[in-house]
């Protein structure tokens, strides 16, 4: 039952510009599972702080590659967003709401705890030097059960 | 971002007008805090009436405003957020010390 309805791969340079660009395509993603308008922001919102981190933290604004993966599972969305950047020395201390390793430019240290607050599940892989994968999941609850039926794939609207 | 001072009420309204993330807040910030110093109003609301969207960098841009106002002997309150925006300010806490109000449009 659990199958992959769609998947969607995006890869964009590491620059501020590109975080509307990267939070409005996922939430078009999104889209097909028919979310609530609530939902959809809480999806934008997520994706927002994880690409903020990617160039922020990760490459500490310097050139890199985020790369998003983005999944429909049945009625979850899973959502892939990594760099290449410098990696997380101590993800539970980056995880403390308020914890930023960055004080300057008024940084409020809110990005994790926004992630988990407002999508189901986050985890967070990082290796030092080598990167940081945040990996998002989100129930779209809103549908009928003849919806479903229709999340089936298919190879067009 | 525009604003208008309001001479007889010593008051500053900053009106958002764009969606504000890392990208665009650091231009925000630099403009309201010119305003800021440039007026010493008593009181600086901020309108997010045109505001759609906003991630944790619309936290530290309004801690830091309250800051520097504070500093300044101002208050500063926020008005017109949709339901997003008052769920990313809730879970920061800041709704604890700044007023959310509801206003009409007094910035053009």
């Amino acid at each position: 039952m659990n199958k992959l309805n769609n998947e969607m791969k995006l890869e964009f340079l590491s620059k501020s510009s590109n975080e509307a660009f990267a939070r409005i395509t996922v939430a078009a993603f999104a889209a097909q599972l028919d979310p609530t308008i609530e939902e959809l922001a809480d999806i934008k919102t997520a994706v927002s702080e994880a690409v903020t981190n990617a160039i922020i933290h990760g490459y500490e604004e310097k050139k890199g590659v985020v790369k998003i993966r983005g999944q429909i599972i049945g009625e979850e969305l899973i959502i892939e967003i990594a760099d290449n950047g410098k990696g997380i020395e101590d993800i539970e201390m980056a995880k403390q709401p308020l914890y930023t390793t960055k004080p300057n430019l008024e940084r409020s240290g809110m990005g994790f705890t926004i992630m988990e607050s407002f999508m189901d599940e986050v985890e967070i892989e990082s290796i030092l030097g080598i990167g940081t994968k945040v990996t998002m999941k989100k129930k779209i609850k809103s549908h009928t059960e003849e919806d479903e039926e229709n999340l089936q794939f298919t190879p067009s609207c | 971002m525009e604003s208008k001072y309001y001479n007889e009420d010593k008051l500053l309204i900053i009106k958002l007008t764009e969606e504000i993330d890392e990208c665009t807040v650091q231009k925000i910030r630099r403009k309201a805090d010119y305003e800021i110093e440039r007026n010493m109003p008593r009181k600086v609301i901020f309108d997010f009436d045109s505001v759609t969207f906003m991630d944790s960098a619309g936290i530290g841009l309004i801690i830091g405003r309250y800051r520097i106002a504070n500093m300044l002997g101002a208050t500063v309150e926020i008005a017109n957020i949709n339901d997003s925006i008052k769920k990313v300010l809730e879970l920061s806490g800041i709704l604890k010390i700044i007023k959310i109000i509801e206003t009409e449009a007094k910035a053009g």
